[in-house]
């Protein structure tokens, strides 16, 4: 687990750099220090699916960001009213604090779970569904619909985006 | 050849080159993630947004002009549509059982891969700065 920690750490102190840093290109290379850091605290504990999806969406995240801020700067400003702004995220750590530790106590150890749906998972999804990745035949085949609504969400998103950047995204050669 | 009479556009030669190469590999790989999903990590998302890495790849190194021609704006929209009906009807109708773990995969490849580069080319065109730099 030391090496867990040292990657949560790393993840920590680069979003600690994407927040402050004054350039936008430099907190956008951060972020994407943050996504490698986490995929790699995936393959850590032992869950090689979402590492690569991690690892391919964080690419093209950052290709787009990159792409977006590549040519522009926005002005950093750090003037107004800093001491509401401190008092208040003072109180909201603390309330996220109080919260996850009251909720944190209740629930199981860290790798003890209680193996009550996922027993039979585990047990159905090779004689069942013929897959020997449980989680493709937990979302293919057990959870059909769940993914089918995942992907709804996500047309969804993708026809709002198109229609909001259609009317001055079409020029006249690309037609 | 893709870059046939826009050698000036995009980055220099090489990448234009190593582009040409590692295209269809990189697509053949998103496919291939995407299939083997049951057997081993993996899945239809994750090998649709590798095939919308490999057009995005396209339009980085060539420019706008070759990566539109290639893939239409509007071909995609028609294809991502087509391909989120096959998918409701996949689920709801009733053989969902006999394809679904062929089928399934290749259509999310069809909606993720489609609509990140739609997104992505959405971006391109919307931004400013590139027409001015063109």
């Amino acid at each position: 687990m030391v090496e867990l920690h040292l990657i949560i750490l790393f993840m920590i102190g680069a979003s600690i750099i994407a927040v402050e840093v004054k350039d936008l290109l430099s907190g956008v290379v951060a972020i994407g220090a943050v996504g490698i850091g986490l995929c790699m605290a995936f393959l850590i504990l032992k869950a090689p699916d979402l590492a690569i999806m991690q690892l391919v969406v964080e690419i093209l995240s950052l290709i787009i960001l990159v792409r977006a801020t590549i040519r522009k700067d926005i002005p950093f400003s750090v003037s107004g009213r800093w001491v509401f702004n401190t008092v208040g995220t003072i109180c909201f750590v603390a309330v996220f604090l109080t919260a996850a530790y009251v909720t944190l106590k209740n629930m199981p150890a860290f790798g003890e779970c209680l193996m009550k749906v996922s027993r039979f998972y585990i047990g159905n999804a090779l004689p069942a569904a013929s897959s020997r990745n449980v989680v493709a035949s937990i979302i293919v085949d057990f959870r059909a619909y769940d993914t089918m609504g995942e992907v709804a969400i996500l047309f969804t998103a993708i026809v709002g985006v198109l229609a909001i950047a259609r009317g001055t995204g079409r020029s006249k050669e690309d037609q | 050849m893709i870059n046939k009479g826009y050698e000036e556009t995009g980055m220099t030669l090489i990448v234009k080159t190593v582009t040409r190469i590692t295209l269809g590999f990189i697509l053949l790989y998103g496919v291939y993630i995407a299939i083997n999903g049951h057997k081993s990590p993996g899945g239809g998302f994750v090998g649709g947004v590798i095939a919308a890495l490999s057009f995005v790849h396209i339009m980085l190194a060539f420019g706008k002009k070759v990566a539109l021609k290639r893939l239409h704006s509007h071909t995609l929209r028609i294809s991502i549509s087509i391909a989120a009906l096959i998918f409701l009807f996949m689920v709801m109708g009733p053989w969902r059982e006999r394809y679904v773990h062929i089928v399934m995969p290749l259509l999310e490849v069809a909606i993720v891969g489609g609509g990140l580069f739609a997104i992505f080319v959405a971006l391109v065109l919307l931004s400013k700065s590139d027409k001015d730099a063109e």
